[in-house]
């Protein structure tokens, strides 16, 4: 008798046991729904107000970034192979996500360079720009993180947050020969490329074949032009990341505004079905029961 | 009439040794590019001259000048352009690179076109103007006055670093003293 009792007042819980939703559950939905559309319109707002911003300040920026990286082209400056040894990737992104796949596309492209350099023999170690790429790299990486930055991308990068990424990077006692700053070039509102470009060590550069033809350089000012020079690429790579981050989001938000949207209208459908659903239903039973007198 | 003939005879040959001035012959243009990280003043420009403060000495930079690299230490940037107008900047530091192909790229920390550096000055040269004829002296000594407050806060800095310098024994700290205070010379130096 026992046991039939609590067999009964077991219910199944696997397999789907669906019930007809209530309109008050639709409704409920349907609320939280607007909610988040509400929410997302305004982030997509504020993002295109920061990307007009940033979009401005990165004109400048874009000049002085090649200005200060057409040394290394115009004297095609190269590590010797045997000799570059020691790699340092600095990765730029943010601290903040629903930007698409910002740092999802630097932090793939760094563990294919990590892959590729470590397969060659050679030591890498890695700077990390901001909070996501940290947690991106730190699991299956983390004994190549050298450096990690943090409250980056809530407000736009200046030319004194490079210098103290580069002075860290001076002063952290990892002799470098070569390096790559991977970050995101900005292309237009909807579209960035993750880019790469080269930095060198101060001995790289002085041993360089094409550096005989630069006249009256001493030891102490190519050390100086060297510092100013990282300075210049990790101030370029900040501006054109935090460019494209912005136009990312901007998009991001919008998109998901317009499933917002569709989820509405879907719903709302729905519940005008369950309403008048509702309604016959109601019907049916004072008729019947009118029926039965 | 042979002083004439002579003249006459003498004229075609003048005539053949005047011609029109050849282009630059060969020298390559300066593509000029002078930006701060805020603002840029020069993108690939073709300028004449660029005298430029340098750790080492100021110098003057022409097209298809040796190349060279550089760093600036506080001091004026004067642009000469094609017409022959100049422009003078104020730079904080930074550096300068003279490439083979004689492009060069003027890249400042911070830079200022001179004028801006005592706006008090600009202001009140504005209020001078407007003061009639019979007041001239009297405006002529305003001016001044403005001026010379320009350069007095530009001294203060400086008296106040050489101060600090005295005071602090800490590496670190007196070299920011001494920055600060080679800053503050160039500025007084380029208001005067």
């Amino acid at each position: 008798m026992f046991a039939r009792n609590s067999a009964l007042v077991f219910s199944p819980q696997w397999g789907q046991v669906r019930n007809m939703a209530t309109l008050k559950d639709i409704t409920i939905r349907l609320k939280s729904i607007k909610n988040i559309q509400k929410i997302t319109k305004s982030m997509k707002m504020v993002a295109a107000a920061k990307y007009a911003r940033a979009e401005r300040q990165l004109k400048p920026a874009r000049v002085y970034g090649t200005g200060a990286l057409a040394l290394y082209e115009k004297a095609d400056i190269k590590a010797t192979e045997e000799k570059a040894a020691k790699h340092v990737i600095i990765g730029v992104t943010s601290d903040r996500g629903l930007c698409g796949a910002i740092h999802s596309g630097v932090a793939k492209t760094i563990k294919s360079e990590i892959a590729n350099l470590t397969g060659a023999g050679k030591e890498v170690m890695v700077i990390n720009v901001g909070d996501k790429l940290k947690a991106l790299l730190h699991r299956t990486h983390g004994k190549h993180i050298m450096l990690n930055c943090k409250d980056v991308g809530r407000k736009p990068p200046t030319f004194g947050d490079a210098s103290v990424i580069a002075a860290e990077l001076l002063n952290s006692g990892y002799e470098f020969d070569q390096g790559s700053v991977i970050f995101n070039r900005f292309r237009s509102v909807i579209s960035y490329k993750t880019d790469q470009k080269p930095i060198y060590s101060i001995d790289t550069v002085a041993n360089s074949e094409n550096m005989g033809i630069y006249d009256d350089i001493d030891a102490d000012v190519l050390r100086n032009y060297q510092e100013f020079s990282l300075v210049n690429i990790i101030y370029l790579a900040l501006r054109e990341s935090s460019t494209s981050e912005q136009s990312a989001r901007m998009t991001a938000m919008d998109s998901a505004s317009n499933n917002a949207s569709e989820m509405i209208d879907k719903l709302t459908l729905t519940f005008n079905r369950t309403r008048q659903a509702v309604i016959t239903k109601e019907l049916i039973e004072i008729i019947s029961g009118a029926a039965a007198l | 009439m042979m002083a004439a003939r002579l003249l006459r005879r003498a004229l075609p040959v003048l005539r053949q040794t005047r011609c029109y001035a050849e282009a630059a012959s060969g020298a390559p243009q300066m593509s000029f590019t002078f930006a701060s990280p805020t603002q840029v003043y020069f993108k690939e420009a073709s300028v004449k001259q660029v005298d430029v403060p340098t750790l080492t000495g100021a110098f003057g930079i022409l097209p298809a000048h040796v190349p060279t690299l550089q760093v600036l230490r506080p001091g004026v940037v004067t642009v000469f352009n094609e017409d022959g107008s100049s422009a003078k900047y104020f730079v904080s530091s930074g550096s300068v690179t003279v490439n083979a192909d004689s492009s060069v790229q003027l890249l400042a920390e911070e830079a200022f076109p001179l004028d801006q550096l005592d706006i008090a000055f600009a202001t009140a040269s504005q209020e001078a103007r407007c003061y009639t004829v019979s007041s001239n002296g009297g405006s002529q000594l305003f001016v001044l006055k403005r001026l010379s407050k320009a350069v007095q806060a530009a001294r203060a800095n400086l008296e106040k670093a050489q101060a600090d310098l005295a005071g602090t024994t800490d590496e670190a700290a007196r070299a920011e003293v001494q920055i600060s205070i080679e800053a503050n010379e160039a500025i007084v130096k380029a208001l005067e």
